[in-house]
């Protein structure tokens, strides 16, 4: 336990954990709707998202900060979680659906008259819970063992990744995939026979994804401090010398890839209940860079920076999409060129001061 | 530590498929290093040509040859960094090199330094050691892995060797070129091989320093092999006791350093026609 | 003249001068299967003012007074049936309406019309868009036509539309001659009536329709081949042109460029706004000229600077390039935005890239993807060239190789490194030039094509610039060959994957050379 935090750590996890899960529920479900503290259904959403943000920035950060792997295929990973859980969501609405099928409502509109292979078992929770973890991370598993055999690295890696995630992404425009299309999965109504808009719900996948941050921080962190992060930090500074101190590099690198890739599609998966859709625009290549510089703005190969990153930057996004969305790119595009150039290690690099950080 | 390598029998003569064998370097006969008939192209151009080589059980070899000789390919070849077109490569009687991938190599006693020194920079003296040391480093191992006083005691030695104790918590990357040297050749002896591949291990140190290197690798042979690449005359001058001169990619000449450098081939190759 | 007398002889034959007046009056009164009957009787009589009074009703000209059918112009009227002028015009008059079905029958009706008309160049375009399939409607004219028509082309081409309209007929001779004659014709249209004709209870028409289909397929065939070829081809030369700036940026100086795509949208944009200038002079014909080296211009200085800006301090550190790279095609594609608007914008084509050659009857090769084709082959030489013989060339091979001996032995190495990226930024638009010309130019244009450029840059073996070319012309043949079997997007994400895997297993790409310890 002291290994992975001092006291101070601790103290802030836990004023963290009491934040996530005392003060907001109260707030929340404990205070009037017209009370000025009374915590509204927006910035339950908003904030459940940018948690579900944060948790694949640290999971980002394990393979780019840590090891030095530029993946732009960690937005492909997070929408298959999505797309697992929401077929159960799609499910779930049984019957009440515009055409009252069986059947999700575009497979109707399609004329299909039974469920596609792929669906089998969907209704069930478990199966679908376990596909969002299995699908992410056996596709990163049989990817990265190819890449890394074969010694891709850099950006090659990166150039490979975003091909597959645009295959991907083309391949689920399709209607005859059987994920509905471009318009995706929506119009959720229940989950585990709850209904997903009341707000008791909402606040229990809240807290669930404040949970799921507090616990992929731990495991995280406990990864960076053992030796198996010294290794990690090596393979990105000076792999062949790791090689030829006797560590397998590949194992090191599929290992920690796909433990990243298992990470994005949980997120994915408590990411699609909160906001209610999911579509094929999860898996643009845009996004997977955007999950990059999130880890960039806040520091790579320092978890709390990933959270901080991907906090300030969605948060940010929140703003401008309200108040001049027509600045949202500039001010994006901006935030890319001028962290690179002059913020390499991040806003917490930049409180930290000394040590220096990554390569 | 089990160090269970992959290995292709040789003598029980089974050529496909991988099996565990012991990793246990059979140097029976002498031999720690066997290589013969070893070809390399890139392109057309013949890095190396046919070369053959043996290294004794113990020895200290030193290898010279001008720019493009085949010295630093050498090395790649032992080490599984390039794999030769033809020929074979045997680590003792048992252990086939040309199958073997970088890490299993260097599991199997090989340690390699290289001509520009790489360590890990952004960690410390002491870490660059840790992950060296001899240990079992599976991913699960090192998941779990902790520091034993004695490993402890065997870095904190090493340190010393190597005379860096002052500096165990200092960032790698800020040490000095002859200090990063040393550090070097620290992680190369904590990892406990047989053999030791050390490509330049004095460029850019100060007398005194190479001085020391010397002494070092005297110390190391016997218990150890080396094979040293140095363009450093004097250098060799103090170690040398077998010399062996490469050319065009293949053996050119091959004794004691007297003698070879009174070879009127090898004086044509230095100083040119 | 033969032709003419011919006419003249089939008009005395039928009803003098004027139209049938109760065919006039249908086409105005009768209800909708009245008025197409109408239509195809009035076609039959072959009068030359059928033309006019089709082309007034189709034009919403025709109106009513009482029983009278007029033509009505402005002020003046004339009398549908006889032609004759009508002043003046009855107060109490009612438009003729034409629905969308009666309108397209006119049109089809003044189409075929066209094969009696006296230019040799309308009459083959009217027997061209016969196609085939024949309104039996227009039988009658086609025969007349048939029988006048004095140049072989267009006797073919007629031939071929009375054949198949002769294969309905009740006469089993006729039929077997109509099907003889259809076996020789390379139109796809023919294909659906021999089929049917497969299925005839006659044995002996079944067997010939069998033939003449076969034989009609084995010429499609060909058709198709040489159609993917081409599109090959022309999908090739696109992807060269997009991956050549990169094949110089990435390729020889090692920069992750991912604004390339948004240089190549630049270059579109400078095309839309030179067509436009040039348009307000009035030699819009000529705007491809200017827009050219326009587009070369404006994204090579756009690549400069940004070479200068923000590139420069990134050398060596790939990963950063590719952030702070896409961050620069975020900002442009929304500056873009903001200066041109979000919608794409009209570019179009001179009328000496319009169009095509029909090479066959199922095969006709756009002009604008021919023009494509040369521009792509003509760049790639002159950058051979330029690479090869000039002294830039020359320093930029020589930076790329060892930039410390290059600025040992006096190469400016910065200024090199600024002009290569500007010449790699410029060719990029010079692709958004050629790509005006095929597709829509919008913000988005760029992304769409880099993912494509990386990959065929990649998939050639970095650095070698034959290696692009032929990258570029195998994924161009292999995306169309596959999209002929499997559909547009299984054929792109098959060859996204094919790359993917092949990377894997020789990651130095198709030609790259084989290097110490790669």
């Amino acid at each position: 336990m002291t290994r992975l935090y001092g006291a101070r750590g601790w103290a802030a996890l836990g004023v963290l954990a009491a934040i996530l899960f005392v003060v907001f529920p109260a707030l929340s479900l404990g205070v009037p709707a017209g009370s000025p503290f009374h915590l509204s259904q927006y910035w339950v959403t908003l904030i459940g998202k940018i948690m579900c943000y944060a948790v694949v920035a640290i999971a980002m950060d394990l393979v780019w900060g840590y090891s030095g792997i530029l993946s732009l295929g960690h937005g492909l990973f997070f929408a298959l979680g999505g797309y697992a859980l929401g077929m159960y969501l799609m499910r779930q609405i049984g019957r009440q659906g515009q055409y009252q099928s069986e059947l999700p409502d575009f497979m109707v509109f399609l004329d299909w008259k039974e469920l596609p292979w792929h669906w089998w078992n969907t209704d069930q929770f478990w199966w679908a819970a376990l596909l969002a973890v299995l699908v992410p991370g056996l596709l990163a598993f049989a990817f990265g063992y190819f890449a890394f055999r074969s010694r891709v690295k850099g950006v090659y890696f990166s150039i490979i990744t975003q091909a597959l995630t645009f295959a991907a992404m083309l391949l689920f425009f399709r209607n005859n995939t059987g994920f509905g299309g471009n318009n995706g999965f929506t119009d959720f109504k229940r989950i585990l026979g709850y209904g997903i808009t009341e707000p008791e719900t909402r606040m229990a996948l809240f807290a669930a994804t404040g949970a799921v941050l507090i616990g992929t921080l731990l495991v995280a962190r406990w990864i960076v401090t053992s030796r198996f992060g010294r290794v990690l930090e090596a393979i990105r500074d000076a792999e062949t010398r790791v090689a030829f101190c006797g560590y397998n590099t590949l194992h090191y690198k599929l290992f920690v890839f796909t433990l990243s890739a298992v990470i994005c599609g949980i997120a994915g998966a408590l990411y699609v209940p909160q906001v209610g859709i999911i579509n094929p625009g999860e898996m643009s290549p845009a996004n997977s860079i955007e999950i990059a510089i999130w880890v960039a703005v806040g520091g790579r190969g320092t978890l709390v920076g990933a959270i901080a990153g991907a906090g300030l930057v969605n948060f940010a996004k929140s703003l401008f999409t309200v108040w001049f969305p027509e600045y949202w790119l500039y001010f994006l595009g901006l935030l890319f060129i001028l962290v690179t150039l002059f913020l390499p290690r991040g806003i917490v690099g930049l409180a930290r001061g000394t040590r220096t950080g990554a390569a | 530590m089990s160090a269970a390598i992959h290995a292709d029998g040789a003598s029980s003569g089974v050529v496909s498929g991988r099996h565990l064998v012991a990793g246990e370097l059979d140097v029976s006969h002498g031999v720690v290093l066997y290589l013969e008939d070893i070809a390399v192209s890139f392109d057309g151009f013949k890095a190396l040509n046919g070369l053959s080589l043996s290294i004794d059980s113990g020895e200290l070899r030193c290898i010279i040859g001008p720019n493009g000789a085949g010295k630093t390919t050498l090395m790649d070849v032992v080490t599984g960094r390039t794999r030769p077109d033809a020929g074979s490569c045997y680590f003792g009687q048992t252990i086939d090199l040309m199958k073997m991938s970088e890490a299993d190599i260097a599991h199997a006693g090989i340690g390699r330094k290289f001509q520009k020194p790489t360590i890990f920079e952004n960690h410390t003296a002491f870490e660059n050691l840790e992950l060296a040391l001899k240990a079992d480093k599976r991913v699960r191992s090192t998941l779990f892995a902790r520091l034993g006083s004695a490993e402890r005691d065997r870095i904190a030695q090493t340190l010393e060797r190597i005379r860096l104790a002052g500096q165990a918590d200092r960032q790698a990357g800020l040490l000095s070129h002859g200090q990063k040297q040393w550090l070097e050749i620290g992680m190369l002896l904590v990892q406990e091989p047989k053999l030791l591949l050390l490509d330049e291990p004095v460029a850019g140190m100060s007398d005194e320093e190479t001085e020391r290197t010397a002494e070092l690798f005297l110390g190391l042979a016997g218990s150890h092999s080396l094979v040293v690449v140095e363009h450093d005359m004097a250098f060799i001058e103090s170690i040398a006791r077998k010399v062996t001169v490469l050319h065009e990619g293949s053996v050119l000449a091959e004794g004691p350093l007297a003698q070879v450098q009174a070879d009127p081939r090898v004086i044509e190759v230095y100083l040119g026609r | 003249m033969r032709r003419l007398l011919v006419l003249l002889c089939l008009l005395a034959a039928g009803r003098a001068w004027a139209l049938d007046p109760a065919a006039v009056g249908r086409l105005a009164f009768g209800d909708g299967d009245e008025r197409i009957a109408a239509i195809g009787a009035l076609l039959a009589s072959g009068e030359p003012r059928v033309t006019e009074v089709l082309q007034a009703f189709a034009a919403g000209e025709l109106q009513t007074a009482g029983e009278r059918v007029l033509i009505v112009r402005g002020e003046e009227g004339f009398d549908a049936a006889s032609g004759q002028r009508v002043a003046p015009l009855p107060p109490e008059r009612e438009d003729v309406v034409a629905n969308n079905r009666l309108r397209s029958a006119a049109q089809a009706a003044l189409a075929s019309l066209k094969l009696l008309a006296p230019e040799r160049a309308a009459r083959l375009e009217a027997a061209r868009a016969l196609s085939g399939s024949v309104d039996p409607a227009t039988a009658p004219l086609l025969r007349k036509a048939l029988e006048v028509e004095g140049d072989g082309e267009i006797r073919a081409l007629l031939a071929m539309a009375v054949a198949s309209l002769d294969l309905a007929s009740d006469d089993r001779a006729t039929r077997l001659a109509a099907i003889r004659m259809l076996g020789e014709s390379s139109n796809a249209a023919v294909q659906p009536l021999l089929a049917a004709a497969v299925k005839d209870p006659d044995a002996e028409i079944r067997s010939a329709a069998k033939l003449s289909l076969i034989e009609v397929e084995g010429r499609l065939k060909w058709g198709e081949i040489l159609g993917l070829l081409f599109a090959g081809v022309s999908l090739g030369s696109i992807l060269m042109l997009a991956a050549l700036g990169l094949a110089i940026t990435y390729g020889l100086m090692g920069v992750i460029n991912m604004a390339h795509g948004e240089l190549i949208m630049i270059g579109a944009y400078t095309a839309y706004v030179v067509q436009n200038a040039f348009r307000s002079m009035g030699l819009f014909e000529w705007y491809l000229l200017a827009a050219v080296p326009a587009s070369f211009a404006v994204a090579a200085l756009v690549g400069m600077l940004l070479e200068r800006s923000v590139i420069r301090w990134l050398y060596g550190r790939p990963l950063e390039t590719l952030l702070a790279t896409w961050g620069i095609s975020l900002v442009l594609i929304q500056g873009v935005r903001t200066l041109f608007g979000a919608q794409n914008v009209p570019v179009e084509n001179p009328a000496w890239v319009s169009g095509g050659i029909a090479v066959m009857s199922n095969l006709t090769l756009p002009w604008n993807r021919i023009a494509i084709i040369v521009f792509a082959a003509a760049v790639l030489a002159a950058i051979g060239l330029l690479l090869a013989r000039t002294r830039l060339g020359l320093f930029v091979r020589g930076v790329t190789q060892n930039r410390e001996m290059a600025s040992c032995v006096g190469v400016p190495t910065a200024r090199v490194d600024t002009l290569a990226f500007g010449l790699g930024a410029g060719l990029a638009g010079l692709a958004g030039c050629a790509l005006s010309q095929i597709g829509n130019v919008g913000p988005d244009l760029g992304q769409g094509y880099i993912v494509d450029s990386f990959l065929v840059v990649v998939f050639g073996g970095v650095g070698q610039l034959g290696g692009t070319v032929y990258a570029a012309l195998m994924l161009g043949f292999a995306n169309k060959f596959l999209e002929a079997w499997s559909g547009a997007v299984i054929a792109k994400i098959v060859v996204l994957v094919f790359i993917v895997f092949f990377i894997q297993s020789r990651p130095q790409g198709l030609f790259a050379l084989k290097g110490r310890a790669a």
